[in-house]
């Protein structure tokens, strides 16, 4: 599977929160809100995607309302964007589903379903008609014709055909979504499910139209640090393959946007490693059979709403996330908390916790940078008041969890770790299977991500997977060991 | 022996975020398809972006004196294709 594809989509969607960025910053933030999608789209452009620039226009609209962590579905179209633009600076807090659908755009998806194309021979083996489970095949006229009442879209008919004659046709958001929560409505337009919905971000990427948004609170953040209050960022280890600099200088460069202090994530990552690694080994001494990690805000979230069996094999040990920003507000009570972001599903983790003011996404802060005119590989490099370790470090990297915790796991433990490397329907069938059995049969550490790669493998990310990884190996090879610091420590 | 195609890859800050962090397989593409008679490199700032509202058209790619704007792996192979005709 692809990681991370490069899409126009994230150019568009880059664009617009730069510009609006650039307008907040001007001095007049509505008008200027306003005339986004005019600007983007002037008189005399030719369109590009769509029929006409109008359409153009509206569709980069929607897509501006998202950039203001507005829900498309519920903005009424005829609502001025200035008036939009008002109530956002008014708001106190982000809106609570953390997606939003630009409708507009799913009109041209098909329904998923089966096809027989012209391709088809009408041959005398049929096997099409003879595997069908269903009953749904038959041949007219010289050719197989699927009945839609009987068939079940399980694809057979599809890997069976010697002429592959028959296609799935699928809906790429749907076909991306491991837990059936996006579908499309009787309208034909993709619907969000959010009972459902684990925010791991795969029908972001999916969506070859960028239709998927995710509710921007980049203006709430602005507005603060526009107020001179104190904001501190928290910033997750994947950020550190993501820009064309050093850690030290990214740090630099983030105190540039206006943040007070800066910490890592992987500072509160090394409290986790070592909570877990205790866990770990008082669960095996009372005879457990396995234990998953928890510190995957997408796997957590698939734990809660569809696989509560697994419950108890879910390590009670907070994430990363969780760590650093109780240790940001004992230190500055009175400062407000950004948590940097590789994926959608950590803006549901930090509404749950009180200590996590507003997430941004790397495309977000990227995007601020660009506004800005902050050049990062230009910047100064400053330090990080609290070295985290290699093994925290690398929590970025599908393994590294797993391999951190068995770091500080003594030697004599049967510690046997198992890696989800990615959430989609095959290993949420595998991880259900373990909680229903009580034992997975692999090992019995398992660590799960949602994102294949692990966060470098985020929605939100910047960089693609190849150098995102030999950027972030670099930081981890210089940084300390857990290890060392044991023996320092003893 | 005529002279080198050089290609220059912008890994700015602006031209990074806007797309070019994927056009860095180029970096390996490219000597494994033109062998030595293209010279490709990731290049700091060329500082197309700063003009105006140039951002929007980043990233930026330079073959030879030719500049691509909204660059992709295509675009540049097409560009490289043209001047060894």
């Amino acid at each position: 599977m692809a990681i991370n594809t490069p899409r126009q989509t994230s150019h568009l969607k880059r664009e617009i929160l730069i510009r609006l960025i650039k307008a907040f910053l001007s001095d007049n933030f509505p008008e200027n809100a306003r005339l986004i999608p005019y600007q983007m789209r002037p008189k005399d452009y030719e369109a590009a995607y769509r029929c006409c620039v109008y359409k153009e226009r509206a569709i980069l609209r929607d897509r501006t309302i998202a950039g203001l962590g507005l829900s498309i579905e519920e903005t009424d179209d005829s609502t001025h964007m200035a008036e939009l633009a008002e109530h956002v600076l008014a708001r106190t807090e982000p809106e609570e589903n953390p997606l939003t659908v630009l409708q507009t755009a799913c009109k041209g998806c098909v329904p998923s379903r089966i096809y027989v194309t012209d391709l088809c021979q009408g041959c005398v083996a049929r096997p099409c008609v003879n595997t069908c489970k269903f009953g749904a095949i038959s041949v007219k006229n010289g050719k197989s014709v699927i009945d839609p009442e009987k068939c079940k879209n399980c694809g057979m008919c599809v890997q069976v055909c010697p002429y592959q004659a028959i296609a799935k046709i699928i809906v790429p958001c749907e076909n991306a979504c491991p837990v059936g929560a996006i579908a499309k409505d009787e309208n034909g337009h993709a619907r969000i499910d959010f009972d459902k919905c684990i925010s791991c971000g795969k029908c972001v990427s999916a969506c070859p139209f960028g239709a998927v948004h995710e509710k921007s609170q980049i203006i709430d953040v602005l507005k603060h640090i526009k107020a001179g209050k104190k904001v501190i960022a928290m910033v997750a280890p994947a950020i550190f393959g993501q820009l064309p600099c050093s850690p030290k200088q990214l740090k630099t460069a983030i105190q540039k946007l206006g943040f007070a202090e800066v910490y890592e994530v992987a500072q509160g990552a090394d409290v986790t490693t070592k909570t877990e690694a205790k866990e770990f080994e008082e669960r095996l001494l009372k005879g457990a059979e396995f234990m998953t990690t928890s510190c995957c805000a997408g796997y957590n979230e698939l734990v809660d709403k569809h696989i509560s069996e697994l419950k108890p094999f879910r390590s009670d040990t907070k994430t990363p996330l969780y760590y650093t920003a109780e240790i940001v507000k004992k230190e500055h009570p009175d400062a407000i908390t950004v948590f940097f972001s590789p994926c959608v599903a950590k803006r549901k983790e930090a509404m749950k916790n009180d200590n996590i003011d507003y997430v941004l996404n790397y495309e977000e802060v990227g995007a601020w940078f660009i506004a800005l005119n902050i050049k990062v590989e230009d910047c100064d490099e400053s330090s990080f008041k609290t070295e985290a370790s290699a093994e925290a470090r690398n929590y970025a990297v599908t393994g590294g969890v797993a391999n951190a915790v068995k770091t500080l796991l003594p030697e004599e433990l049967p510690v046997y770790p198992v890696v989800i490397d990615g959430l989609n329907k095959q290993s949420i069938r595998d991880l259900k299977k373990y909680a229903k059995n009580g034992v997975c049969e692999l090992g019995n550490l398992i660590e799960v991500m949602a994102c294949t790669g692990g966060c470098l493998g985020g929605n939100a990310t910047v960089n693609s997977f190849k150098p995102a990884l030999k950027q972030l190996t670099n930081y981890v090879k210089e940084s300390k060991s857990l290890k060392s610091e044991e023996i320092s420590e003893s | 022996m005529d002279k080198k195609i050089s290609v220059k890859v912008c890994l700015g800050t602006t031209c990074f975020v806007m797309g070019s962090a994927n056009l860095q397989e180029l970096i390996e593409t490219v000597p494994a398809k033109y062998g030595d008679k293209v010279d490709v490199s990731g290049v700091p700032c060329l500082g197309l972006c700063s003009i105006d509202w140039e951002f929007s058209k980043a990233p930026y790619v330079k073959v030879d004196d030719e500049v691509i704007k909204e660059a992709t792996v295509e675009k540049v192979l097409k560009a490289i294709d043209e001047k060894l005709k």
